[in-house]
Protein backbone atom coordinates (compact mmCIF):
# COMPACT_ATOMS: atom_id res chain seq x y z
CA UNK A 1 0.00 0.00 0.00
CA UNK A 2 1.93 3.10 -0.99
CA UNK A 3 1.76 6.58 0.89
CA UNK A 4 1.13 8.93 -2.20
CA UNK A 5 -2.49 6.98 -3.10
CA UNK A 6 -3.36 6.95 0.31
CA UNK A 7 -3.07 10.82 0.27
CA UNK A 8 -4.90 11.29 -3.41
CA UNK A 9 -7.53 9.15 -1.46
CA UNK A 10 -7.97 11.01 1.59
CA UNK A 11 -8.55 14.01 -0.98
CA UNK A 12 -11.05 12.22 -3.12
CA UNK A 13 -12.92 11.42 -0.23
CA UNK A 14 -13.17 14.84 1.41
CA UNK A 15 -14.09 13.09 4.82
CA UNK A 16 -13.17 14.54 8.14
CA UNK A 17 -9.16 14.95 8.74
CA UNK A 18 -8.01 11.17 10.25
CA UNK A 19 -5.62 10.25 12.37
CA UNK A 20 -5.33 13.01 14.46
CA UNK A 21 -7.49 14.82 16.63
CA UNK A 22 -10.17 17.16 15.70
CA UNK A 23 -9.76 20.36 16.14
CA UNK A 24 -11.89 23.66 15.15
CA UNK A 25 -14.71 21.80 15.64
CA UNK A 26 -17.49 20.92 18.61
CA UNK A 27 -14.87 19.17 20.68
CA UNK A 28 -16.18 15.30 20.98
CA UNK A 29 -16.51 15.29 24.50
CA UNK A 30 -18.85 17.80 24.41
CA UNK A 31 -21.05 16.41 21.42
CA UNK A 32 -20.95 13.09 23.43
CA UNK A 33 -22.23 14.94 26.68
CA UNK A 34 -25.13 16.76 24.34
CA UNK A 35 -26.50 13.68 23.29
CA UNK A 36 -26.05 12.20 26.59
CA UNK A 37 -23.80 9.64 25.59
CA UNK A 38 -21.74 7.53 28.66
CA UNK A 39 -18.11 6.32 28.08
CA UNK A 40 -18.02 2.95 27.21
CA UNK A 41 -15.53 1.66 29.59
CA UNK A 42 -16.29 3.43 32.74
CA UNK A 43 -15.88 2.42 36.24
CA UNK A 44 -19.95 2.00 37.82
CA UNK A 45 -19.95 2.93 41.55
CA UNK A 46 -19.86 0.76 44.26
CA UNK A 47 -22.99 -0.25 44.61
CA UNK A 48 -24.41 -0.30 40.98
CA UNK A 49 -21.55 -2.58 40.37
CA UNK A 50 -22.62 -4.77 43.44
CA UNK A 51 -25.93 -5.04 41.68
CA UNK A 52 -24.52 -6.22 38.57
CA UNK A 53 -22.46 -8.79 40.27
CA UNK A 54 -25.27 -9.90 41.88
CA UNK A 55 -27.48 -9.76 38.41
CA UNK A 56 -24.95 -11.94 36.82
CA UNK A 57 -25.16 -14.50 40.22
CA UNK A 58 -26.40 -17.02 37.99
CA UNK A 59 -23.67 -16.75 35.54
CA UNK A 60 -21.30 -17.18 38.41
CA UNK A 61 -22.77 -20.23 39.73
CA UNK A 62 -22.95 -21.94 36.51
CA UNK A 63 -19.10 -21.03 35.39
CA UNK A 64 -18.28 -22.33 39.05
CA UNK A 65 -19.85 -26.11 38.43
CA UNK A 66 -19.07 -25.95 34.43
CA UNK A 67 -15.27 -25.78 35.34
CA UNK A 68 -15.93 -28.39 38.44
CA UNK A 69 -17.47 -30.71 35.85
CA UNK A 70 -15.29 -29.91 32.85
CA UNK A 71 -12.09 -31.02 35.57
CA UNK A 72 -12.56 -34.15 35.33
CA UNK A 73 -14.50 -34.88 32.40
CA UNK A 74 -12.13 -36.76 30.44
CA UNK A 75 -10.96 -39.06 33.98
CA UNK A 76 -12.36 -42.68 33.93
CA UNK A 77 -13.86 -42.71 37.60
CA UNK A 78 -15.20 -38.79 36.06
CA UNK A 79 -17.07 -37.07 39.54
CA UNK A 80 -15.91 -39.52 41.87
CA UNK A 81 -12.44 -38.43 42.00
CA UNK A 82 -14.01 -35.10 43.60
CA UNK A 83 -14.20 -37.53 46.56
CA UNK A 84 -10.79 -39.33 46.00
CA UNK A 85 -8.77 -36.76 46.00
CA UNK A 86 -9.07 -35.35 49.41
CA UNK A 87 -8.80 -38.92 50.37
CA UNK A 88 -5.71 -39.47 48.66
CA UNK A 89 -4.22 -36.39 49.94
CA UNK A 90 -5.00 -37.60 53.75
CA UNK A 91 -3.35 -40.48 53.30
CA UNK A 92 -0.26 -39.08 51.97
CA UNK A 93 0.08 -36.57 54.73
CA UNK A 94 -1.10 -38.89 57.20
CA UNK A 95 2.12 -41.53 55.76
CA UNK A 96 4.44 -38.64 55.42
CA UNK A 97 4.19 -36.69 58.41
CA UNK A 98 2.16 -38.79 60.70
CA UNK A 99 4.38 -42.38 60.10
CA UNK A 100 7.22 -41.30 58.41
CA UNK A 101 8.32 -37.91 60.23
CA UNK A 102 6.80 -38.98 63.07
CA UNK A 103 5.65 -35.24 63.41
CA UNK A 104 2.83 -36.42 66.14
CA UNK A 105 4.75 -35.63 69.18
CA UNK A 106 4.12 -32.95 72.13
CA UNK A 107 0.44 -31.77 72.89
CA UNK A 108 -1.36 -32.84 70.07
CA UNK A 109 -0.16 -36.42 70.30
CA UNK A 110 -3.71 -38.60 71.14
CA UNK A 111 -5.38 -37.04 68.58
CA UNK A 112 -3.03 -36.06 65.41
CA UNK A 113 -4.65 -37.66 62.49
CA UNK A 114 -7.43 -35.56 63.26
CA UNK A 115 -5.72 -32.68 63.97
CA UNK A 116 -3.44 -32.90 60.76
CA UNK A 117 -6.20 -33.75 58.19
CA UNK A 118 -8.24 -30.59 59.96
CA UNK A 119 -5.28 -28.37 59.33
CA UNK A 120 -5.11 -30.35 55.86
CA UNK A 121 -8.25 -29.88 54.53
CA UNK A 122 -8.92 -26.46 55.45
CA UNK A 123 -5.37 -24.97 54.27
CA UNK A 124 -5.95 -26.50 50.82
CA UNK A 125 -9.65 -24.23 50.72
CA UNK A 126 -7.80 -21.12 51.41
CA UNK A 127 -4.65 -21.81 49.15
CA UNK A 128 -6.70 -23.51 45.97
CA UNK A 129 -9.25 -20.41 46.50
CA UNK A 130 -6.49 -18.01 46.52
CA UNK A 131 -4.35 -19.27 43.88
CA UNK A 132 -7.23 -19.71 41.22
CA UNK A 133 -8.21 -16.63 42.06
CA UNK A 134 -4.81 -14.90 41.18
CA UNK A 135 -5.11 -16.76 37.58
CA UNK A 136 -8.88 -15.62 37.46
CA UNK A 137 -8.40 -13.08 35.54
CA UNK A 138 -4.74 -13.20 34.08
CA UNK A 139 -6.14 -16.68 32.68
CA UNK A 140 -9.48 -15.10 31.15
CA UNK A 141 -8.05 -12.20 28.96
CA UNK A 142 -10.16 -13.81 25.84
CA UNK A 143 -13.47 -14.23 28.30
CA UNK A 144 -12.96 -10.41 29.48
CA UNK A 145 -12.13 -8.54 25.66
CA UNK A 146 -15.36 -10.48 24.57
CA UNK A 147 -18.22 -10.25 26.69
CA UNK A 148 -19.69 -7.70 29.47
CA UNK A 149 -19.72 -8.49 32.87
CA UNK A 150 -18.55 -7.46 36.71
CA UNK A 151 -15.44 -8.71 36.23
CA UNK A 152 -15.59 -9.67 40.07
CA UNK A 153 -17.66 -12.30 38.79
CA UNK A 154 -14.80 -14.46 37.70
CA UNK A 155 -12.42 -14.60 40.97
CA UNK A 156 -15.62 -15.10 42.74
CA UNK A 157 -16.54 -17.85 40.54
CA UNK A 158 -13.33 -19.80 41.37
CA UNK A 159 -13.68 -19.68 44.67
CA UNK A 160 -17.29 -20.62 44.59
CA UNK A 161 -15.77 -23.64 42.95
CA UNK A 162 -13.31 -24.13 45.19
CA UNK A 163 -16.34 -23.96 47.64
CA UNK A 164 -18.12 -26.96 46.29
CA UNK A 165 -15.05 -28.42 46.44
CA UNK A 166 -14.75 -27.89 49.65
CA UNK A 167 -18.41 -29.00 50.81
CA UNK A 168 -17.31 -32.63 49.87
CA UNK A 169 -14.13 -32.63 51.08
CA UNK A 170 -15.61 -31.42 54.53
CA UNK A 171 -17.84 -34.55 54.16
CA UNK A 172 -14.77 -36.85 53.63
CA UNK A 173 -13.46 -34.40 56.64
CA UNK A 174 -16.25 -34.91 58.96
CA UNK A 175 -16.25 -39.34 58.08
CA UNK A 176 -12.12 -39.23 58.85
CA UNK A 177 -12.33 -37.52 61.82
CA UNK A 178 -15.05 -39.71 63.35
CA UNK A 179 -13.04 -42.43 62.12
CA UNK A 180 -10.05 -41.46 64.48
CA UNK A 181 -12.23 -41.65 67.36
CA UNK A 182 -14.15 -38.29 67.91
CA UNK A 183 -17.58 -37.86 68.92
CA UNK A 184 -20.15 -35.30 67.31
CA UNK A 185 -20.35 -32.43 69.92
CA UNK A 186 -22.73 -29.26 69.80
CA UNK A 187 -19.67 -27.01 68.57
CA UNK A 188 -20.41 -28.83 65.42
CA UNK A 189 -23.24 -27.03 64.65
CA UNK A 190 -21.03 -23.75 64.49
CA UNK A 191 -19.06 -25.60 61.25
CA UNK A 192 -21.04 -23.73 58.93
CA UNK A 193 -20.49 -20.59 60.17
CA UNK A 194 -16.75 -20.82 60.26
CA UNK A 195 -16.74 -22.14 57.03
CA UNK A 196 -18.73 -19.17 56.19
CA UNK A 197 -16.35 -17.32 57.72
CA UNK A 198 -13.38 -18.40 55.72
CA UNK A 199 -15.06 -18.18 52.64
CA UNK A 200 -15.44 -14.64 52.97
CA UNK A 201 -12.03 -14.03 53.98
CA UNK A 202 -10.93 -16.55 50.74
CA UNK A 203 -13.34 -14.29 48.27
CA UNK A 204 -11.44 -10.91 49.53
CA UNK A 205 -8.26 -12.44 49.43
CA UNK A 206 -8.51 -14.24 45.76
CA UNK A 207 -10.05 -10.68 44.42
CA UNK A 208 -7.11 -8.90 45.89
CA UNK A 209 -4.72 -11.16 43.91
CA UNK A 210 -7.12 -11.32 40.93
CA UNK A 211 -5.93 -7.56 40.48
CA UNK A 212 -2.32 -7.95 41.39
CA UNK A 213 -2.17 -11.17 39.21
CA UNK A 214 -3.77 -9.02 36.24
CA UNK A 215 -0.34 -6.60 36.40
CA UNK A 216 1.92 -8.62 37.60
CA UNK A 217 2.80 -11.68 35.50
CA UNK A 218 5.45 -13.59 37.22
CA UNK A 219 2.64 -14.01 40.28
CA UNK A 220 2.19 -17.22 39.10
CA UNK A 221 5.44 -18.64 38.80
CA UNK A 222 5.97 -16.96 42.63
CA UNK A 223 2.70 -18.27 44.32
CA UNK A 224 3.56 -21.84 44.54
CA UNK A 225 6.31 -20.78 46.99
CA UNK A 226 4.14 -17.97 48.92
CA UNK A 227 1.94 -20.89 49.25
CA UNK A 228 4.82 -23.39 51.07
CA UNK A 229 5.67 -20.93 52.99
CA UNK A 230 2.42 -20.05 54.23
CA UNK A 231 1.42 -23.32 54.52
CA UNK A 232 4.76 -24.04 56.92
CA UNK A 233 3.54 -21.25 58.64
CA UNK A 234 0.11 -21.95 59.47
CA UNK A 235 0.96 -24.78 61.88
CA UNK A 236 -0.69 -27.45 59.51
CA UNK A 237 1.95 -30.25 60.82
CA UNK A 238 2.73 -29.09 63.72
CA UNK A 239 1.77 -27.36 66.71
CA UNK A 240 2.58 -23.27 66.99
CA UNK A 241 2.04 -23.74 70.62
CA UNK A 242 4.44 -26.88 70.84
CA UNK A 243 7.16 -25.04 68.96
CA UNK A 244 6.93 -21.42 72.19
CA UNK A 245 6.59 -24.20 75.56
CA UNK A 246 7.41 -27.39 74.61
CA UNK A 247 11.28 -28.42 75.95
CA UNK A 248 11.35 -30.34 72.28
CA UNK A 249 10.42 -27.10 70.47
CA UNK A 250 12.46 -25.13 68.69
CA UNK A 251 11.80 -22.10 71.59
CA UNK A 252 10.80 -19.82 69.31
CA UNK A 253 9.86 -16.49 71.37
CA UNK A 254 6.59 -16.00 72.29
CA UNK A 255 5.45 -12.72 69.81
CA UNK A 256 6.00 -15.14 66.88
CA UNK A 257 3.89 -17.86 68.02
CA UNK A 258 1.20 -14.52 68.33
CA UNK A 259 1.88 -13.27 65.16
CA UNK A 260 1.90 -17.27 63.17
CA UNK A 261 -1.30 -17.58 65.35
CA UNK A 262 -3.14 -14.25 63.95
CA UNK A 263 -2.32 -15.31 60.12
CA UNK A 264 -5.32 -15.92 58.69
CA UNK A 265 -4.83 -19.60 57.86
CA UNK A 266 -3.79 -20.63 61.26
CA UNK A 267 -6.91 -18.63 63.04
CA UNK A 268 -9.48 -20.69 60.53
CA UNK A 269 -7.51 -24.22 60.99
CA UNK A 270 -7.35 -23.41 64.99
CA UNK A 271 -11.22 -23.00 64.76
CA UNK A 272 -11.79 -25.93 62.56
CA UNK A 273 -10.21 -28.05 65.11
CA UNK A 274 -11.64 -26.47 68.04
CA UNK A 275 -15.03 -27.18 66.78
CA UNK A 276 -14.17 -30.81 65.20
CA UNK A 277 -11.89 -32.14 68.39
CA UNK A 278 -13.26 -31.78 71.37
CA UNK A 279 -9.95 -32.13 73.56
CA UNK A 280 -8.00 -29.64 71.58
CA UNK A 281 -6.97 -26.78 73.07
CA UNK A 282 -9.14 -22.85 72.56
CA UNK A 283 -6.70 -20.49 71.78
CA UNK A 284 -7.78 -17.17 73.13
CA UNK A 285 -9.84 -14.42 71.01
CA UNK A 286 -10.51 -16.96 67.57
CA UNK A 287 -13.16 -16.03 66.78
CA UNK A 288 -12.47 -12.50 67.05
CA UNK A 289 -9.31 -12.92 64.98
CA UNK A 290 -11.86 -15.06 62.47
CA UNK A 291 -14.63 -12.36 61.94
CA UNK A 292 -11.81 -9.45 61.38
CA UNK A 293 -9.73 -11.22 58.50
CA UNK A 294 -13.10 -12.27 57.28
CA UNK A 295 -14.12 -8.78 56.85
CA UNK A 296 -10.84 -7.44 56.57
CA UNK A 297 -10.35 -9.42 53.41
CA UNK A 298 -13.85 -9.29 51.92
CA UNK A 299 -14.82 -5.36 52.21
CA UNK A 300 -10.73 -4.26 51.18
CA UNK A 301 -10.45 -7.02 48.59
CA UNK A 302 -13.12 -6.07 47.12
CA UNK A 303 -12.83 -2.42 47.32
CA UNK A 304 -9.69 -2.75 46.22
CA UNK A 305 -10.56 -5.38 42.67
CA UNK A 306 -13.64 -2.71 42.05
CA UNK A 307 -11.20 0.27 42.02
CA UNK A 308 -9.72 -1.24 38.57
CA UNK A 309 -12.45 -2.49 37.28
CA UNK A 310 -12.28 -0.51 33.76
CA UNK A 311 -8.61 -1.79 33.08
CA UNK A 312 -8.56 -5.48 33.35
CA UNK A 313 -8.54 -6.92 29.72
CA UNK A 314 -5.38 -4.93 28.44
CA UNK A 315 -3.18 -7.61 30.18
CA UNK B 1 -18.42 -7.16 -9.59
CA UNK B 2 -21.16 -5.09 -8.16
CA UNK B 3 -23.47 -7.15 -10.65
CA UNK B 4 -22.44 -9.61 -8.47
CA UNK B 5 -22.98 -8.49 -5.35
CA UNK B 6 -26.69 -7.40 -6.27
CA UNK B 7 -27.50 -10.52 -7.77
CA UNK B 8 -25.95 -12.38 -4.16
CA UNK B 9 -28.57 -9.88 -2.03
CA UNK B 10 -31.37 -11.01 -4.45
CA UNK B 11 -30.73 -14.59 -3.16
CA UNK B 12 -30.92 -13.78 -0.04
CA UNK B 13 -33.42 -11.76 0.29
CA UNK B 14 -35.82 -13.93 -1.25
CA UNK B 15 -34.84 -16.47 1.40
CA UNK B 16 -37.56 -17.38 3.81
CA UNK B 17 -37.31 -15.60 7.42
CA UNK B 18 -36.03 -17.87 10.49
CA UNK B 19 -38.03 -17.79 13.15
CA UNK B 20 -39.20 -15.00 14.51
CA UNK B 21 -37.71 -13.89 17.62
CA UNK B 22 -40.06 -11.14 18.81
CA UNK B 23 -38.74 -11.36 22.56
CA UNK B 24 -36.67 -8.22 23.43
CA UNK B 25 -33.75 -9.49 26.08
CA UNK B 26 -32.34 -5.82 26.75
CA UNK B 27 -32.99 -4.82 29.46
CA UNK B 28 -33.97 -1.43 29.17
CA UNK B 29 -36.81 -0.13 26.75
CA UNK B 30 -36.06 2.49 24.23
CA UNK B 31 -37.76 5.01 21.84
CA UNK B 32 -38.45 2.91 18.15
CA UNK B 33 -35.59 3.79 15.61
CA UNK B 34 -37.57 5.89 13.67
CA UNK B 35 -37.83 8.79 16.22
CA UNK B 36 -34.14 9.01 16.83
CA UNK B 37 -32.56 8.82 13.62
CA UNK B 38 -29.77 10.64 13.18
CA UNK B 39 -29.05 11.42 17.27
CA UNK B 40 -25.32 10.14 17.68
CA UNK B 41 -25.02 6.91 19.58
CA UNK B 42 -21.24 5.88 19.52
CA UNK B 43 -18.48 8.69 19.51
CA UNK B 44 -15.02 7.48 19.45
CA UNK B 45 -13.26 10.44 20.85
CA UNK B 46 -8.85 10.20 19.44
CA UNK B 47 -9.05 7.12 20.48
CA UNK B 48 -5.37 4.79 21.29
CA UNK B 49 -5.14 1.44 22.53
CA UNK B 50 -1.94 0.01 23.14
CA UNK B 51 -1.47 -3.57 23.70
CA UNK B 52 0.96 -5.15 26.26
CA UNK B 53 2.51 -8.25 24.41
CA UNK B 54 4.62 -10.43 26.69
CA UNK B 55 7.39 -13.00 25.52
CA UNK B 56 7.38 -11.67 22.09
CA UNK B 57 11.49 -12.04 21.54
CA UNK B 58 13.28 -10.61 18.77
CA UNK B 59 16.29 -12.28 16.86
CA UNK B 60 18.77 -10.60 19.53
CA UNK B 61 16.96 -11.33 22.67
CA UNK B 62 16.24 -15.19 22.79
CA UNK B 63 14.62 -16.68 25.45
CA UNK B 64 17.10 -18.53 27.33
CA UNK B 65 17.25 -18.45 31.28
CA UNK B 66 21.28 -16.93 30.74
CA UNK B 67 19.59 -14.12 28.47
CA UNK B 68 16.59 -13.24 30.45
CA UNK B 69 18.90 -12.98 33.74
CA UNK B 70 21.29 -10.31 31.73
CA UNK B 71 18.66 -8.31 30.39
CA UNK B 72 16.87 -8.37 33.76
CA UNK B 73 20.29 -7.15 35.07
CA UNK B 74 20.80 -4.76 32.52
CA UNK B 75 17.47 -2.89 31.71
CA UNK B 76 15.62 -3.68 35.34
CA UNK B 77 12.77 -3.94 33.69
CA UNK B 78 10.62 -6.42 32.23
CA UNK B 79 12.13 -6.92 29.16
CA UNK B 80 10.44 -9.52 27.32
CA UNK B 81 7.05 -7.12 27.26
CA UNK B 82 6.52 -5.32 23.84
CA UNK B 83 3.80 -2.67 23.18
CA UNK B 84 1.68 -2.59 20.18
CA UNK B 85 -0.21 0.12 18.79
CA UNK B 86 -3.23 -0.93 17.68
CA UNK B 87 -5.31 1.95 17.35
CA UNK B 88 -3.54 5.26 16.61
CA UNK B 89 -5.92 7.98 17.19
CA UNK B 90 -9.26 7.56 15.70
CA UNK B 91 -12.07 9.56 16.23
CA UNK B 92 -15.34 9.37 14.52
CA UNK B 93 -18.77 9.52 15.15
CA UNK B 94 -21.66 7.07 14.55
CA UNK B 95 -25.14 8.00 13.94
CA UNK B 96 -28.31 6.01 15.17
CA UNK B 97 -29.64 3.91 11.74
CA UNK B 98 -25.89 3.73 10.62
CA UNK B 99 -24.22 -0.15 9.57
CA UNK B 100 -20.84 1.15 9.44
CA UNK B 101 -18.37 -1.32 7.61
CA UNK B 102 -15.07 -1.02 9.02
CA UNK B 103 -12.34 -2.69 6.34
CA UNK B 104 -8.36 -2.91 6.36
CA UNK B 105 -5.81 -5.04 6.32
CA UNK B 106 -5.14 -8.21 8.84
CA UNK B 107 -3.18 -6.12 11.66
CA UNK B 108 -5.22 -2.82 10.74
CA UNK B 109 -6.73 -2.63 14.33
CA UNK B 110 -10.02 -3.48 13.18
CA UNK B 111 -11.00 -5.82 16.24
CA UNK B 112 -9.04 -4.08 18.16
CA UNK B 113 -11.16 -1.03 17.47
CA UNK B 114 -14.05 -2.97 17.64
CA UNK B 115 -13.32 -4.39 20.99
CA UNK B 116 -12.97 -0.64 22.58
CA UNK B 117 -16.07 0.57 20.90
CA UNK B 118 -17.74 -2.46 22.93
CA UNK B 119 -15.83 -0.96 26.38
CA UNK B 120 -14.02 -4.44 26.28
CA UNK B 121 -10.23 -2.67 26.18
CA UNK B 122 -9.24 0.25 28.22
CA UNK B 123 -8.03 2.40 26.02
CA UNK B 124 -4.65 4.19 26.46
CA UNK B 125 -5.55 7.55 25.83
CA UNK B 126 -8.81 9.26 24.27
CA UNK B 127 -12.35 7.82 25.33
CA UNK B 128 -15.46 6.35 23.78
CA UNK B 129 -18.78 7.62 24.28
CA UNK B 130 -21.58 5.24 24.04
CA UNK B 131 -25.71 5.06 24.12
CA UNK B 132 -26.57 2.04 25.55
CA UNK B 133 -24.31 -1.35 26.07
CA UNK B 134 -22.52 -2.06 23.12
CA UNK B 135 -22.37 -6.17 22.40
CA UNK B 136 -19.60 -7.88 20.82
CA UNK B 137 -21.27 -11.22 18.76
CA UNK B 138 -19.56 -13.59 20.20
CA UNK B 139 -19.68 -16.16 22.81
CA UNK B 140 -17.10 -18.38 22.07
CA UNK B 141 -14.77 -17.57 25.21
CA UNK B 142 -17.03 -18.67 27.94
CA UNK B 143 -17.48 -21.87 26.36
CA UNK B 144 -15.95 -25.14 27.40
CA UNK B 145 -15.14 -27.66 25.18
CA UNK B 146 -15.02 -30.96 27.80
CA UNK B 147 -18.82 -29.91 28.23
CA UNK B 148 -21.65 -31.07 26.43
CA UNK B 149 -23.63 -29.16 24.21
CA UNK B 150 -26.99 -28.22 26.25
CA UNK B 151 -24.48 -27.16 29.20
CA UNK B 152 -22.69 -24.74 27.08
CA UNK B 153 -25.56 -23.39 25.64
CA UNK B 154 -26.91 -22.58 29.14
CA UNK B 155 -23.04 -21.46 30.21
CA UNK B 156 -23.32 -18.98 26.82
CA UNK B 157 -26.91 -17.32 27.41
CA UNK B 158 -25.91 -16.87 31.30
CA UNK B 159 -22.19 -15.44 30.06
CA UNK B 160 -24.46 -12.98 27.78
CA UNK B 161 -26.07 -11.52 30.85
CA UNK B 162 -29.72 -13.68 30.17
CA UNK B 163 -31.56 -14.93 33.25
CA UNK B 164 -33.02 -18.10 33.86
CA UNK B 165 -36.43 -17.56 32.17
CA UNK B 166 -34.51 -16.31 29.42
CA UNK B 167 -32.12 -19.12 28.70
CA UNK B 168 -35.56 -21.61 28.82
CA UNK B 169 -37.46 -19.95 26.73
CA UNK B 170 -34.49 -19.55 24.25
CA UNK B 171 -32.94 -23.34 25.13
CA UNK B 172 -35.23 -24.72 22.10
CA UNK B 173 -34.63 -22.31 19.96
CA UNK B 174 -30.63 -22.32 20.15
CA UNK B 175 -30.99 -26.06 19.40
CA UNK B 176 -33.12 -25.89 16.29
CA UNK B 177 -31.25 -23.22 14.83
CA UNK B 178 -27.60 -24.58 15.16
CA UNK B 179 -29.52 -28.02 13.73
CA UNK B 180 -26.77 -30.25 15.64
CA UNK B 181 -29.85 -32.42 17.12
CA UNK B 182 -28.90 -34.88 19.46
CA UNK B 183 -25.08 -34.16 19.53
CA UNK B 184 -26.48 -31.38 22.10
CA UNK B 185 -25.98 -33.93 24.46
CA UNK B 186 -22.18 -34.93 23.83
CA UNK B 187 -19.43 -33.08 24.90
CA UNK B 188 -18.36 -29.97 22.04
CA UNK B 189 -15.06 -31.18 21.85
CA UNK B 190 -16.72 -34.27 19.92
CA UNK B 191 -17.97 -31.77 17.58
CA UNK B 192 -17.09 -31.38 13.67
CA UNK B 193 -15.56 -27.52 13.32
CA UNK B 194 -19.17 -27.31 11.37
CA UNK B 195 -20.42 -28.05 14.19
CA UNK B 196 -19.21 -26.44 16.98
CA UNK B 197 -19.02 -23.21 14.54
CA UNK B 198 -22.96 -23.66 13.92
CA UNK B 199 -24.19 -24.07 17.94
CA UNK B 200 -21.52 -20.90 18.97
CA UNK B 201 -23.28 -19.13 16.36
CA UNK B 202 -26.42 -20.23 17.81
CA UNK B 203 -26.07 -18.78 20.80
CA UNK B 204 -24.38 -16.02 20.19
CA UNK B 205 -27.38 -15.26 17.83
CA UNK B 206 -29.96 -15.64 20.39
CA UNK B 207 -29.79 -11.87 21.95
CA UNK B 208 -30.80 -8.51 20.72
CA UNK B 209 -28.58 -5.91 21.21
CA UNK B 210 -29.03 -1.81 20.79
CA UNK B 211 -25.24 -1.42 19.27
CA UNK B 212 -24.42 -4.54 17.57
CA UNK B 213 -20.64 -5.14 16.65
CA UNK B 214 -20.12 -8.06 14.37
CA UNK B 215 -16.65 -9.36 13.88
CA UNK B 216 -16.08 -11.15 10.36
CA UNK B 217 -16.06 -14.76 9.67
CA UNK B 218 -19.40 -15.25 11.88
CA UNK B 219 -21.08 -16.90 9.33
CA UNK B 220 -19.56 -20.52 8.52
CA UNK B 221 -20.29 -23.85 8.59
CA UNK B 222 -21.74 -25.41 5.30
CA UNK B 223 -23.58 -23.74 2.31
CA UNK B 224 -26.81 -24.17 3.85
CA UNK B 225 -25.64 -22.66 7.40
CA UNK B 226 -24.32 -20.26 5.58
CA UNK B 227 -27.20 -18.52 3.74
CA UNK B 228 -29.17 -19.09 6.99
CA UNK B 229 -27.00 -17.66 9.68
CA UNK B 230 -26.60 -14.56 7.31
CA UNK B 231 -30.36 -13.98 7.24
CA UNK B 232 -30.20 -14.12 11.15
CA UNK B 233 -27.41 -11.49 11.12
CA UNK B 234 -29.67 -9.16 8.79
CA UNK B 235 -32.02 -10.04 11.07
CA UNK B 236 -30.38 -8.75 13.91
CA UNK B 237 -29.08 -5.77 12.23
CA UNK B 238 -32.50 -4.18 11.61
CA UNK B 239 -33.40 -4.82 15.23
CA UNK B 240 -30.33 -3.16 16.34
CA UNK B 241 -29.76 0.81 16.62
CA UNK B 242 -26.15 1.01 14.83
CA UNK B 243 -24.49 -2.04 13.55
CA UNK B 244 -20.58 -2.11 13.12
CA UNK B 245 -19.62 -4.94 11.14
CA UNK B 246 -16.29 -5.67 10.51
CA UNK B 247 -15.71 -8.36 6.88
CA UNK B 248 -12.84 -9.10 4.87
CA UNK B 249 -15.46 -9.87 1.97
CA UNK B 250 -15.89 -6.26 0.62
CA UNK B 251 -19.29 -7.91 -1.08
CA UNK B 252 -21.01 -8.03 2.62
CA UNK B 253 -20.11 -4.39 3.64
CA UNK B 254 -21.15 -3.08 0.28
CA UNK B 255 -24.37 -4.84 0.56
CA UNK B 256 -25.11 -4.18 4.04
CA UNK B 257 -23.27 -0.82 5.19
CA UNK B 258 -24.49 2.86 4.21
CA UNK B 259 -20.65 3.84 5.68
CA UNK B 260 -17.50 2.47 5.41
CA UNK B 261 -14.68 2.91 7.45
CA UNK B 262 -11.18 2.07 6.27
CA UNK B 263 -8.56 1.55 8.83
CA UNK B 264 -4.81 1.10 8.06
CA UNK B 265 -2.20 0.49 10.75
CA UNK B 266 -4.35 1.82 13.68
CA UNK B 267 -4.71 5.02 11.69
CA UNK B 268 -8.67 5.90 10.02
CA UNK B 269 -7.39 6.02 5.81
CA UNK B 270 -10.62 7.10 4.86
CA UNK B 271 -14.11 7.13 5.94
CA UNK B 272 -16.93 8.22 3.72
CA UNK B 273 -19.80 6.39 1.67
CA UNK B 274 -19.24 2.79 0.44
CA UNK B 275 -18.76 3.18 -3.19
CA UNK B 276 -16.30 6.16 -2.93
CA UNK B 277 -13.71 3.97 -0.02
CA UNK B 278 -14.42 0.44 -1.60
CA UNK B 279 -13.18 1.77 -4.69
CA UNK B 280 -10.00 3.47 -2.90
CA UNK B 281 -9.59 0.51 -1.24
CA UNK B 282 -10.09 -1.79 -4.16
CA UNK B 283 -7.55 0.85 -6.04
CA UNK B 284 -4.16 -0.22 -3.62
Amino acid sequence: MSQPESATADAQAGGPSVGTPTTGQEPLAKLAERYGLRRAIARPSLPVYLRQLWERRHFVMTYATSRNVSKYSNSALGQLWQVLTPMLNAAIYWLMFGVILGANKGSVSEYYPAFLITGMFVFTYTQRAVSGGAKSISGNLSLIRALHFPRAALPLAYTIQEFQQLLISMGVLVALVLATGESVTWFWLLIPVALLLQTMFNIGASLALARIGSTARDLNQLLPFIMRTWLYASGVFFSIGDKVSSPSGAGLPQWVADVMYFNPAAAYIELMRELLIAQHETRPYIWLVCVFWALFALIGGFWYFWRAEEKYGRG
Amino acid sequence: MAELTEELSRVKAEEPGVPSRDVRVHPNPEPSPASRTGTPTVIVDDLHIIYRVYGAATEAEKGNAANALLRLLKRQGRPQMKEVHAVRGVSFVAHHGDAIGIIGRNGSGKSTLLRAIAGLLPPHSGAVYTDGQPSLLGVNAALMRELTGERNIVLGCYAMGMNPTQVREKFDDIVDFSGIGEFVQFPMSTYSSGMGARLRFAIASAKAHDVLLIDEALATGDREFKRKSQQRIKQMRDEAGTVFLVAHNLDVIEETCNRVIWLHKGKIKMDGDPETVLAAYNKV
